[in-house]
């Protein structure tokens, strides 16, 4: 199998299904449209409350703690792609890599362990 | 090499008008989560077209830590900031904005057609890359490349990511003390609604 | 002229005929499987409590998520005042087109035993019993599972309303939070396939080979954790907790986009059940016996079974365990599982390496071993003295 019929095959089925569903659901969310009543209302369209009328806009601030996690994330994303690659020619790096790996991730732990310390890892 | 069949010049065509549109988005739509939403369609463009010149490894990177990792940040942090704030961005047009905007990106425009007809890299010295690698072996190049002749870089890259948590978390703290810890919802000023609920 | 694009030279009829029927194959047995999943799910976890579940509907209620579905999609759609239009009605694209997309790369049969790849003839042509085999197999679940954190983040945020805000918020911390955890333990099962193609790796664990003991238990332990706060199920579905954000995310959404957030969630959880079995179980891997027909079936009936049992197993978490507060909920995924997949990895890691080059294994072991618990020692104690301090100072104020 050549590698550009390869691409094709592969990539293009992927993309086949994904634009297969995306249009199913499209289709069936226009048949609903064209099928089910519409009476609207003001009170209809208020945002759920707990059953009192909403107090102000629905769009406020988050906390900053969420911020720190996503950063965490990113942190821990960008190790595994790093590792990614490691993981799979394990061989051909020998105790050389294992070092060099082992470097990497201590470094990165002491990122989470900072963060642990200084207690943004606990959610109060 | 060049796109040469039906098949890739298509795909380099609607990934690049992704490409393109996503980043007019990015720099013309007013509310900031659209931003960040067209930016993630630039960055599936991009995928799409490193699937195109056969670097697989590249095209899943590109959209795990970038759509998936640093746009999802930039959503939190467009939540951390509240985003009815987004408002007030219209009225902060600068005089001269237009301007200095449409020299830079002709500047930026100029140097990408120089790269493309050159055919070297103006950033790097070295040729640009136009066209597959290798089929299907990105993957282990970076690696060879990452462990070996860029162990130094690759061992500086986790530090920089250690920096960037660390600043997080000195950011998130007061100066002593807990983290700052704002209750759910932020004190918000009474609202013309609850007067007159109270009233 | 575009007669000799080289790109199409290979295909013939039969080639675009077998990739048309493995996408509507695929289709039809995801759709076909959620609605069972929806039944099964109810129908066990009202047995779990004492109840009937559904039984109206059908023989033994089966029919009963066509109804609800039926239902759903003759009611009146409502959209928020406050709503941001646009994202609102993108959401659940976002939601449930990345949620059979990862369905794409799971083998779901074939036979994988004496190096045969799990290849099949079907008219004339080889191929695999998968939709796609990309050469990043399981990146590409990677990548799709981090796209779902769009779906949910944006369909609160658009919604203009405060329980779905908060929701999406916290589902989306709760999603990114694990997801690193879920690539992480998935390292370990990389070491033992040397390939990110999800054929590959199933055909690594051809015979009794399976990763669930290859890599030692402790990533399938981590992964099958992380998969399921992923999916935001119980015990981890702080994301939708009712008593307190009443439905979470998807409060806003009513008629067939509630339902479409509903199908992405068990969709979800079949593709991710699938992912495990890939993983860590074999696939479609099993015994096989019998007359040609019986061989040529088996390895997609071993595939179902095993999917099956972590369906249940799924249900039985949420009939047995109770919700986690939030603040456990990221205490066991960055202070539990993060550093002990990693520190798994890395002594898996030493072990192979160590193989290649001819180490003394006990010697690994024990240097290994020693490394990671002083590791564990250090990061406690430099914790324990800062929680010290920090009550001492809280003291003093």
């Amino acid at each position: 199998m050549s590698s550009a019929s390869d691409f094709l095959r592969e990539y293009l089925t992927v993309l086949i299904l994904g634009g297969v569903g995306a249009a199913l659901v499209g289709l069936l969310l226009g048949a609903s449209h064209l099928l089910r009543p519409a009476r609207r209302q003001p009170g209809k369209s208020l945002t759920y409350e707990s059953g009192v009328d909403p107090v102000g806009t629905g769009w406020t601030q988050s906390q900053i703690r969420y911020y720190v996690f996503a950063l965490l994330f990113v942190m821990f994303d960008v190790e595994a792609v790093f590792i990614f690659p490691w993981a799979t020619r394990l061989e051909a790096y020998g105790g050389f890599g294992l070092v060099e790996m082992g470097i990497f991730v201590f470094i990165l732990l002491l990122g989470l362990v900072y963060a642990w310390r200084k207690g943004v890892l606990k959610w109060v | 090499m060049f796109a040469t069949s039906l098949v890739q010049t298509l795909t380099f065509a609607i990934a690049a008008m992704i490409c393109v549109t996503g980043a007019l988005g990015v720099v013309a739509l007013r509310n900031p989560v659209h931003n960040a939403l067209s930016l993630v369609a630039t960055l599936f463009g991009v995928a799409v077209l490193f699937i195109a010149q056969e670097a697989y490894f590249l095209a899943a990177i590109q959209v795990i830590v970038y759509a998936g990792a640093i746009v999802v940040l930039f959503l939190f942090v467009i939540m951390l900031l509240g985003v009815d704030r987004a408002e007030s961005f219209a009225a902060e047009r600068h005089p001269l904005g237009l301007a200095v905007g449409g020299i830079l990106g002709g500047g930026v425009m100029v140097l990408a057609a120089v790269t493309l007809f050159a055919g070297v890299d103006t950033a790097t010295g070295r040729r640009s890359t136009v066209g597959a690698l290798a089929p299907s072996d990105d993957l282990n190049r970076i690696g060879r490349a990452l462990f070996t002749e860029y162990a130094f870089a690759f061992e500086l890259t986790s530090l920089l990511l250690t920096i960037a948590v660390l600043g997080a978390v000195l950011l998130s703290r007061r100066a002593s003390g807990p983290p700052i810890d704002l209750d759910e919802f932020p004190a918000e000023e009474p609202d013309a609604d609850a007067e007159e609920v109270e009233a | 002229m575009f007669a000799i694009d080289p790109l199409l030279e290979s295909v013939d009829g039969s080639a675009v005929l077998i990739v048309l029927l493995k996408v509507v194959v695929a289709f039809a047995a995801l759709m076909i499987a959620v609605m069972a999943m929806v039944w099964f799910e109810r129908k066990v976890v009202a047995r779990m409590q004492n109840r009937l579940g559904p039984n109206v509907a059908g023989p033994f209620g089966i029919l009963q998520t066509l109804a609800d579905g039926v239902k759903l999609f003759f009611k009146e759609d409502l959209l928020p005042r406050e709503a941001d239009r646009p994202v609102f009605r993108l959401a659940p694209y976002l939601s449930l087109v990345p949620a059979f997309l990862v369905f794409v790369v799971v083998p779901l049969g074939g036979d994988f035993s004496n190096d045969r790849h799990g290849v099949v003839s079907w008219f004339g042509k080889e191929t695999l019993v998968q939709v796609a085999d990309p050469h990043i197999g399981i990146l590409f679940v990677l990548a799709m599972s981090s796209m779902a954190v769009y779906g949910v983040m944006l369909a609160g945020w658009s919604s203009g309303s405060k329980y779905p805000l908060l929701g999406s918020v916290r589902a989306a911390a709760q999603m990114i939070s694990y997801e690193a955890a879920l690539g992480l333990s998935l390292l370990a099962v990389l070491l033992n396939s040397g390939s990110l193609s999800t054929n590959e790796i199933v055909s690594g664990q051809s015979g009794w080979n399976w990763n669930l003991w290859a890599t030692g238990v402790v990533p399938f332990i981590v992964f099958f954790i992380a998969a399921t706060a992923e999916l935001n199920r119980p015990p981890f579905d702080l994301v939708e907790a009712e008593q307190e954000l009443v439905g979470g995310f998807h409060t806003e959404y009513s008629s067939l986009r509630f339902a479409l957030f509903f199908l992405a969630e068990f969709m979800n959880t079949i593709t991710m059940s699938a992912v495990i079995v890939t993983l860590f179980l074999g696939g479609p891997n099993g015994p096989s016996f019998g007359p040609g027909w019986l061989q040529a079936i088996l390895p997609t009936v071993w595939f179902l079974a095993k999917l099956l049992v972590f369906l249940f197993v799924f249900v039985w978490l949420r009939g047995t365990l109770p919700r986690l507060r939030y603040d456990q909920l990221m205490d066991l995924g960055w202070k539990l599982l993060i550093p002990l997949a990693l520190g798994w990895f890395l002594l898996l890691a030493a072990f192979k390496i160590g193989q290649d080059e001819g180490w003394n294994r006990a010697v690994v072991g024990v240097v290994g071993t020693v490394v990671i618990l002083l590791g564990a020692l250090l990061i406690s104690m430099a914790v324990g003295t800062a929680r010290a301090r920090r009550a001492a100072v809280e003291v003093e104020a």
